[in-house]
């Protein structure tokens, strides 16, 4: 069965990327706009890997992140964050919220794959 | 970079670069307006932000650089360490015209003039003037120095995760795979940590492992897959020499997945009830993106279900009344269903006009400057919702509309001030539907329109007689004539007489009409009324020997029977026909376009009266009119050309093509005086044809 | 290789086995009256019965008129009037074939289609000079077919000439 992942970024073109770099690496993919969107997605799909970007309305990456690690549902979630160099602060505060790995906007496709295979198999 | 991979989604990125745009500059009008919500400036922050980010994926190395000085500053006012103020207000909206700019040059391919930004950057930096923030300090982590990469090396690497690695979801057991890949491992677990089972916490992580690896990779490498978790656990990689295989080499699956990891796993990887498979999604998002083109093959197939569906109201007319009632009725309220189809799908194309009026209080702060006016920009009833096709048209005129507000409306500010108006312009942009036509105005509070001047003008260039009185209204719209322009300088903005005359064959492309009204030393107002779309139009069907063609109504004046006496010959001009006491010139549509065997006795035909923005009345000679309907228009130029005099074509419920009228086109083409066309000629239909070069 | 199509007129001796079959161009042919004339299949949409036209006023002699293709506006050129010939008069055994070139989509009336050809390319003869008085190109070449001589038709010169009504 082939894994599933969600991508949230209030920028299309970022999600769109996520989206079809992973795709072809056999994920199916999930777009969530903001933290409230993706949440209110997961409670009705099962996803094996979460990216999120940390700067989005409505609702943060960092506090997205909290949320699922407040849910025994999402506790194991393997969560990646997007980040850019200006982040350094939310980066930290995401990780200390529980994300489990990150990579740095604009991202290498093939380092995408890699990390997230690394934290999700 | 990965440019290339991700190059089909460029589009998608201009596209969003423009709504962010868009949002920001709302942002910053807000701003400017007093709101003092923080969120505003989050906004803006994050529509910066977005743009770089996804600048960065395609290369855009020039823009991206500006973004990141303007996304530094940003970031800086958002967190309270700047303070806002009208200059720097003013600062934010050069940099967003900057940035705007530099998007717009890797769109087109046309790069920006060199430096053209580095102003606007320096006054950023120097804006955002604080010491840089310290450097995170890297994690602390253990590495021994590494043998040259490339050989086969044998590692030791220590690994006792902390207690609270499964916080962040991490998993040792993956951690295991990926060093796997990269050579054979031997694992040793290391229990000393695991408490007993009473002090247990299944969600803290207890085991450590030593593990042998061999590989030829480097020692960088090894560490990479760790990047994730090395603040998070004791690690150590030590290189252990040149070695043969391990003797041992036990899965590691094995030994990996101790009860606490999998323990950890169950509880939290079961998914949950039957809820987790529900059908529908929830409703998160209130917006669907649809592509242009689905919804313009949606439009078409509604199009041909309207013609369709003619076909079929033809056909059941031809039967017998009582042969099938049910089908009569049932056809009409297929025709209601349809139409109300129809107005749905239309909705979808319309856009509001926004998208347009958007980009205008940039064009109105530059204008202002280069002329050293002042003039603030008002918008109102930009949510009006206007078909896509129309739309697009829009910019040009308003466009012109606005320059020539800026340039020859609003008077310098001295002499504002000399006429007791504030030294600031007002220039006000609305949109609005009325009675199925959308309404646009553009109007100033400036000098108006010098009538006199303008009919003295208008009476040297032979626009208007001699002797003839025109009204002020008439006075005003004069301006729209070709070949016009009272300006004393021909300013390099406005130019000379190209403005209006082109601004309103624009609009009349469109179907629409623009008119002006002027008070003088008040200000102007002009108004554009237009189809709310292009793609359907109410016609009337004419007959015209075995030709059909199609009158669009909003140009018919009225239709009659003329009697015989009303119809004369003026020398040298052609017919007219008498109504009312006017006399209303007659244009044969058989003989202008060549149809044989058609009616040639006006008062054996019908006049269709028809006009065209101020243009005059013309009588149309038809042989019947055979209904009004409602045609889908079709490109003609698509696959053929222009031709003068027809606007389009469309298809019939009997299957066949009839040709759109293009009233403007035909009053040119028949004006008196044009060179005549020479021998006529026929092709196999009996038609005129042109003569060949 | 089995050679299966009909050896072209100037073919290479059967006798020469290439050990690359050489790329073949195929045309649809068919009759104005009776000469052969053949036209590159890659370009033709498809092919259709005569249907009556709407004439478009001042339209040069060779454009019949426009039909409504499944809701795209597509018009007839006369074959013959275009070849500068008299007019066809289309009759019900009429044939139109729907072609493509570029982004336009045009009708060609001709009286009937005959078949399907594969041409190799080196077996196509340049027009010969006819002198002074010869009609611009519309022919891209000549080639044999069994005996009878068949007229390519050149798509690109066809559509060059003014389409428009003149204005």
């Amino acid at each position: 069965m082939a894994k599933r992942a969600m991508t949230v970024d209030d920028s299309k073109t970022m999600r769109d990327m996520v989206a079809f770099t992973l795709r072809g690496a056999g994920f199916e993919v999930a777009q969530a706009e903001d933290g409230k969107q993706a949440l209110t997605l997961l409670a009705s799909t099962q996803v094996d890997v979460l990216i999120t970007d940390l700067n989005m309305p409505v609702m943060d990456g960092v506090t997205l992140i909290r949320a699922l690690r407040a849910d025994p549902k999402w506790r194991a979630l393997p969560i990646l964050m997007l980040t850019t160099e200006s982040d350094a602060n939310k980066k930290a505060e995401g990780r200390s919220a529980g994300a489990t790995g990150w990579l740095v906007k604009p991202f290498n496709p093939e380092k995408l794959i890699e990390v997230v295979n690394r934290v999700c198999g | 970079m990965s440019g290339n991979v991700f190059d089909h989604l460029k589009s998608t990125y201009f596209q969003e670069c423009s709504e962010l745009l868009d949002q920001v500059y709302t942002h910053l009008t807000a701003l400017d307006d007093g709101d003092s919500d923080p969120d505003t400036v989050h906004g803006i922050f994050r529509g910066i932000h977005s743009i770089k980010g996804g600048g960065g994926a395609f290369g855009f190395d020039r823009m991206v650089a500006f973004a990141h000085v303007f996304e530094t500053l940003l970031d800086l006012l958002r967190d309270g360490k700047v303070v806002l103020n009208k200059d720097l207000l003013g600062l934010l909206l050069r940099a967003t015209d900057a940035l705007s700019d530099l998007i717009a040059a890797e769109r087109t391919g046309v790069p920006a003039a060199a430096g053209f930004e580095t102003a606007v950057r320096a006054e950023l930096d120097e804006a955002a003037s604080l010491p840089s923030a310290p450097t995170p300090s890297a994690p602390v982590r253990s590495v021994a120095a590494q043998p040259a990469s490339g050989q086969p090396g044998l590692y030791r690497i220590q690994l006792q995760p902390h207690e609270t690695l499964f916080k962040n979801a991490s998993e040792p057991l993956l951690l295991m795979r990926e060093l796997r890949r990269l050579g054979p491992i031997t694992v040793v677990a290391d229990l000393a940590r695991l408490p007993g089972l009473d002090a247990l916490d299944p969600e803290s992580a207890y085991i450590g492992w030593t593990i042998e690896l061999t590989t030829d990779a480097s020692a960088a490498r090894i560490e990479e897959i760790f990047e994730f978790v090395n603040d998070q656990c004791d690690l150590t990689i030590t290189p252990a020499g040149v070695s043969a295989v391990p003797e041992l080499e036990p899965e590691p699956e094995e030994a990996a997945p101790t009860p606490v990891a999998s323990a950890v796993a169950v509880a939290t990887t079961k998914p949950d009830s039957p809820d987790a498979r529900r059908a529908e999604q929830p409703a998160a998002a209130q917006t669907v993106r649809v592509d242009v083109e689905k919804v313009d093959r949606l439009v078409n197939l509604v199009g041909e279900l309207v013609i369709n569906q003619a076909m079929l109201v033809q056909l059941g007319a031809t039967l017998p009344s009582d042969m099938c009632p049910g089908l009569i009725t049932g056809l009409e309220t297929l025709s209601q269903h349809l139409r109300e189809l129809q107005e749905g799908v239309m909705a979808i194309r319309t856009q509001p006009v926004k998208s347009v009026f958007s980009r205008m209080p940039r064009l109105v702060r530059e204008l202002s400057s280069q002329l050293g006016k002042e003039a603030k920009l008002f918008i109102s009833g930009e949510g009006t919702e206007i078909d896509k096709t129309v739309i697009e048209q829009l910019a040009d005129p308003l466009t012109h509309l606005l320059r020539n507000a800026i340039d020859h409306g609003i008077e310098q500010p001295s002499d504002r001030v000399a006429q007791g108006k504030p030294a600031q312009g007002r220039i006000h942009l609305a949109a609005e539907h009325r009675s199925g036509r959308i309404v646009i105005e553009v109007s100033d509070d400036g000098r108006g329109i010098d009538r006199a001047r303008v009919l003295a003008r208008a009476r040297t260039r032979g626009l208007v007689e001699p002797d003839a009185q025109p009204s002020e209204e008439e006075i005003d719209n004069l301006i729209f004539l070709p070949g016009f322009s009272t300006a004393e300088t021909v300013s390099n903005i406005s130019g000379r007489g190209v403005g209006m005359d082109v601004v309103r064959r624009n609009i009349q492309a469109l179907g629409g009409r623009v008119t002006v009204q002027a008070r003088q030393g008040a200000g102007s107002r002009f108004l554009l009324s237009l189809p709310l779309t292009l793609a359907i139009l109410d016609g009337m069907i004419v007959a015209v020997g075995r030709e059909s063609y199609i009158v669009p109504l909003t140009n018919i004046v009225e239709s009659l029977r003329p009697r015989r006496q009303d119809i004369n010959a003026v020398v040298g001009s052609g017919d007219v026909v008498a109504i009312r006491g006017e006399y209303v010139p007659l244009l044969y549509l058989a003989k202008h376009f060549g149809v044989p065997d058609a009616v040639t006795d006006a008062s054996h035909g019908i006049v269709v009266v028809v006009e065209n923005e101020g243009t005059g009345q013309v009588g149309l000679v038809v042989d019947e009119l055979l209904g009004q309907q409602q045609v889908v228009v079709k490109s003609l130029e698509a696959n053929y050309g222009e031709v003068e005099g027809i606007g389009g074509a469309t298809i019939l419920g009997n299957g066949r093509v009839a040709l759109i009228l293009d009233i403007a086109g035909l009053r040119s083409a028949s004006a008196p005086g044009r060179a005549s066309r020479g021998e006529t000629r026929r092709n196999s239909n009996g038609h005129a044809v042109a003569a060949l070069q | 290789m089995h050679d299966s199509h009909p050896s072209p007129g100037g073919a290479r001796p059967a006798s020469h086995v290439s050990a690359v079959t050489p790329p073949t161009v195929q045309f649809i042919t068919f009759m104005l009256g009776e000469g052969q004339y053949g036209v590159d299949i890659m370009a033709v949409r498809e092919i259709k019965g005569w249907s009556e036209t709407t004439a478009i006023p001042n339209a040069p002699r060779f454009i019949n008129g426009v039909i409504n293709l499944r809701g795209i506006i597509v018009p007839i050129m006369d074959l013959r009037a275009r070849f500068g010939m008299e007019s066809t008069a289309p009759t019900r055994m009429s044939v139109v074939i729907i072609i493509n070139t570029g982004a336009r989509t045009t009708g060609l009336l001709v009286d009937a289609v005959s078949d399907i050809i594969s041409i190799a390319p080196d077996a196509i003869r340049p027009i010969p000079d006819m002198g002074a008085g010869a009609r611009e190109n519309l022919l891209g070449g000549l080639v044999a077919l069994n005996e009878r001589m068949v007229s390519l038709v050149s798509l690109e010169f066809l559509m060059s000439a003014e389409m428009a009504g003149t204005a």
